[in-house]
């Protein structure tokens, strides 16, 4: 493999400098750099970042492959700046076996456009009854070390108190979807006043923060930890907030559109804005971005959901739940964190690769920008400002939220292993 | 009719006129429909309904006899309903013993093309069978585009079609007058 | 320029006394021998109704008939919908078919407002009921038939509901009826107060143009109008109360409860009624109840609508929250 030089470049947003990847890895960080069979990237002052590291993304493949699949999702991954992304279990069939882990994970090597690492199911398919085959699965060649229900929540305190405290055997954690079924039942949007005036049914915050705080005294009690999928109220931040002071092993993500977008959309019926946890208010935004930038919240994680036109071109109540997320994320994430003055880029680069790399346990990824490391790397034009054209998407799917919305930042490079997968912004 | 209000209206018929030309017009009623026995008065919103009203108390001065007096609104019968959006409609009150095999007399301020009274001639359709119908008007200012003429006329007004007519009413108007004015703008290319 | 009756709210004062004025128009024609008149010929209405609601469905159709539509009844049970149809490819079909308006009554709220909306067709949209959202013109109706009977028929013309108090009792939650009343009776400048267990009222209530109580007896000796609502037995199951007993001794209207009402006050019920649950017989059936009125009106308030939204060239309703940025 040939050597890159990448000049002029802002490493986490510090001074520029030049940095020159030999093979797959980093082969030295510093200024005045030359050589001469090195391809040359010009960054002119855009910011360097470590490729980032999605913990939660659906790729759908298995079973879904019309909305999306392994190659196509890791195509739009490596779009959006992601070199590591951690595939969730509801796939069809579900993931709960070693044999599916597995055909994910070999598909990921296959498509070569960034790590594919398989989420496990904590129950046997995502029913919350009957604990999967966790073990079989870590020791799979997926080597799964992530299990969750997301889409449902194990609401069983039992089960829940049991997969915390078996996967202590192998290093594993469980991300819990905090979703109390019963509260939830024919839920629609956040309970509150637009839910009131638009008749839609309600999904109260307490839903999401009752169990939280059960699954954080659960694993306190037992001495495991356990990772929070999207939280998405400021009620949610408060309890991990005060996990976190008692000592609890306790991690958090958000995902960009908790960071930016509020229920008040939901007024135009139009689908693209239902997403599983819905969006919430003004106030729940202001407490998830303050909480992502003190620490309380640990990562940023897409939980991208593509799904097919039609289950988005419909009435509110018949329409599928979620939004797709890995080409826009760093955008939002510059856009409400970085220009907002509350994260310098070394905190999106420890929020959005570090730390989600050090929960998942994706070796290789995450690491510093330096001599050495391995040379999954992302440029990032931070001065570019731009409507977003979901035409253009990598992903198969289109139902992002932010159509035609102006956002800044974009993503021109992405190198896996000292591989370019995306230059000037084109998939290689 | 013509609504514009134009800046030089000059007025053809005044007060004690108007006066004069009802009384005239409830006489012919009298003898041409012989002592108005059946005759039903039936204004056409808005200005038709109060020269209704008027004629009306003449015909009673007269016959003394009440004469039965109501107004059609003619709104959801006109044939340019779907070139505008939709007007308020207006009262249709028939007297109590209905139209049918009576004398119906249509009242109202202006004929100009006739589609007023063609409007009015369906509504009257549906609402029952006079025997006959009639047609007064205050002023006849010309210019039809359907086969309708006027059975009692007022006054007989000729006139341009880059003319306005406008009848002013006391119940409606403050006071009794019939303008005739110009179109504030005339096309330039018109003459 | 909007075309769509969506939501009670989107109507102005001033548009929602023109309606009721027209509505007292279209009211005259029910006594003639001929109840029909031309404003709608050659137009072409549908009525998409995704719920069973006969009597809705009527309403429309006799509203439609009389200003000389051609209608078009589309239930969606045992239709291609219940074999996987979507509401965008109905709705294509159906204007395929040249239709100028489509009423359309559908179970999940918004399904209106996305059709008229998401220019998957051209046609107006009428809101015959969506969900647990609005209901425009149940709300029309009710407001017409308060207008007769607190300020009367002829000096009610222009007026609104200005200081009537309007009590609306029972599953507030659920009702699209409470919805589009609160927003339509607070726009006509009446005074609503809601009434039902806790468990009945939807969170985020505090930012409605009403009042909210828990005591119907302390609200009734200041009411002008009390509407009752309809309360599903399967309520019960789902733990909103304990028992049908206990709701109808607190939130029921009997003769007693009747008698501590204004002389001149009114009972109202959008129907269907549930007798012995939310109000006994001697009350549906004495004269201060106005049901079988409100049905008769609700035939001249939705010719009044259709007449007003496509009786001309473009609709003498304005809209506000419908209308596109």
């Amino acid at each position: 493999m040939s050597k890159i030089l990448i000049r002029g470049a802002k490493v986490l947003g510090g001074e520029a400098q030049d940095v020159l990847v030999d093979g797959e890895t980093v082969a030295e960080v510093g200024s005045g750099l030359s050589d001469e069979g090195a391809t040359v990237v010009e960054a002119d002052g855009r910011i360097l970042l470590p490729g980032l590291v999605d913990l939660h993304t659906h790729l759908r493949e298995p079973g879904r492959e019309d909305s999306e699949t392994v190659l196509t999702g890791t195509r739009a991954a490596a779009s959006g700046g992601f070199t590591s992304v951690f595939a969730m279990a509801n796939t069809f069939p579900v993931a709960d076996t070693a044999g599916v882990v597995e055909q994910v994970w070999r598909l990921g090597k296959e498509s070569g456009y960034c790590d594919v690492q398989p989420i496990g199911a904590v129950t046997v398919g995502l029913e919350g009854k009957k604990l999967a085959e966790l073990g079989a699965m870590h020791e799979s060649a997926a080597g799964v070390t992530v299990f969750s229900d997301d889409g449902k929540c194990v609401d069983d305190a039992v089960i829940m108190r049991r997969a915390l405290e078996y996967v202590k055997a192998f290093g594993g954690v469980v991300a819990q979807h905090a979703q109390e079924p019963r509260l939830t039942e024919g839920a629609q949007m956040n309970e509150g006043v637009v839910s009131a005036e638009l008749g839609l049914g309600g999904w109260p915050a307490v839903a999401e923060e009752s169990i939280i705080a059960r699954d954080v005294l659960l694993a306190e009690h037992v001495g495991s930890r356990v990772h929070i999928c999207h939280l998405s109220t400021a009620g949610s931040v408060e309890i991990v907030r005060w996990a976190k002071s008692r000592g609890i092993d306790v991690t958090a993500e958000v995902t960009p559109h908790h960071l930016l977008l509020t229920d008040e959309l939901v007024r135009t019926y139009n689908p693209v804005y239902k997403v599983n946890p819905p969006l919430r208010t003004e106030r729940d935004v202001m407490a998830l971005r303050e909480a992502l930038a003190d620490g309380t919240i640990d990562i940023v994680a897409t939980d991208h959901a593509p799904h097919p036109h039609e289950d988005k071109d419909c009435e509110w109540g018949a329409a599928a739940m979620g939004m797709v997320g890995l080409e826009t994320a760093l955008s939002v994430v510059q856009h409400t964190m970085v220009d907002t003055g509350l994260l310098t880029w070394a905190g999106v680069a420890e929020r959005m690769a570090h730390t989600p790399a050090r929960i998942g346990g994706a070796t290789g990824h995450g690491r510093p920008v330096s001599a050495g490391e391995p040379a999954n790397l992302t440029l990032v034009d931070p001065a570019y400002r731009g409507p977003v054209d979901p035409a253009g998407f990598a992903s198969r799917s289109r139902n992002t939220p932010y159509e035609g919305r102006e956002l800044p930042g974009r993503v021109t490079h992405t190198w896996l292993r000292g591989r370019a997968t995306l230059v000037d912004g084109k998939l290689q | 009719m013509d609504s514009q209000d134009s800046g030089v209206a000059r007025p053809v018929l005044e007060g004690p006129d108007i006066a004069r030309v009802l009384t005239r017009i409830a006489h012919e009623i009298v003898e041409r429909a012989k002592g108005a026995e059946d005759v039903v008065l039936l204004g056409i919103p808005t200005r038709g309904v109060f020269l209704g009203q008027r004629l009306a108390a003449k015909l009673e001065e007269i016959t003394g006899r009440k004469i039965p007096v109501g107004s059609l609104d003619i709104t959801m019968y006109r044939d340019d309903l779907r070139m505008h959006p939709p007007r308020a409609l207006a009262r249709t009150d028939i007297p109590g013993d209905g139209i049918d095999g009576r004398l119906v007399v249509l009242v109202d301020d202006v004929l100009f093309s006739g589609r007023t009274i063609r409007a009015a001639l369906d509504a009257l359709n549906d609402i029952g069978r006079p025997r006959a119908v009639q047609l007064a008007v205050l002023v006849d200012r010309g210019h039809r585009e359907l086969p309708i003429r006027a059975d009692y006329v007022g006054k007989n007004l000729p006139t341009s079609l880059r003319e306005t007519v406008k009848v002013q009413l006391a119940e409606e108007d403050g006071r009794d007058a019939v303008l005739l004015g110009a179109k504030p703008t005339a096309p330039a290319g018109e003459r | 320029m909007m075309r769509h009756l969506i939501s009670a709210a989107d109507l102005t004062r001033d548009d929602a006394v023109l309606i009721l004025d027209t509505a007292e128009e279209m009211a005259r024609v029910a006594d003639r021998p001929i109840k029909k008149l031309p404003a709608l010929r050659g137009r072409t209405v549908v009525n998409l109704f995704f719920e069973d609601s006969t009597r809705t469905r009527i309403s429309f159709e006799a509203a439609e008939k009389r200003l000389s539509a051609d209608v078009i009844n589309f239930a969606a049970k045992g239709s291609s919908v219940s074999k996987g149809e979507s509401l965008k490819d109905t709705a294509q079909t159906l204007e395929a078919m040249g239709v100028d308006a489509v009423v359309i009554r559908h179970g999940a709220s918004g399904a209106p407002y996305r059709l008229a909306t998401s220019g998957w067709i051209d046609a107006s949209v009428i809101n015959a009921g969506d969900g647990t959202h609005q209901h425009p013109t149940q709300a029309l109706l009710d407001a017409f038939t308060m207008r007769r009977r607190l300020v009367g028929r002829d000096a009610g013309l222009g007026q609104d509901l200005a200081g009537k108090n309007v009590t609306i009792v029972g599953d507030i939650l659920h009702s699209r009826v409470a919805r589009s009343n609160v927003d339509l009776l607070h726009t006509l400048g009446a005074e609503v107060t809601l009434v039902a267990p806790p468990t009945l009222v939807p969170v985020g209530v505090e930012h409605w143009p009403c009042e909210v109580s828990y005591d119907l007896d302390r609200v009734l000796p200041k009411s002008d109008a009390v509407m009752m609502l309809r309360v599903q037995r399967e309520r019960m199951n789902a733990a909103f109360f304990p028992t049908e007993r206990e709701y109808s001794r607190r939130y029921g209207l009997d003769g007693d409860r009747m008698a501590k009402m204004p002389e001149h006050a009114i009972v109202m019920h959008p129907g269907p009624m549930v007798r012995g649950m939310e109000i006994t017989a001697e009350v549906a059936d004495s004269d201060r109840c106005t049901v079988v009125e409100q049905v008769a009106n609700g035939v001249s308030i939705r010719m009044a609508v259709l007449y007003l939204l496509l009786g001309g060239n473009e609709p003498a309703v304005t809209h506000t929250r419908t209308e596109e940025k």
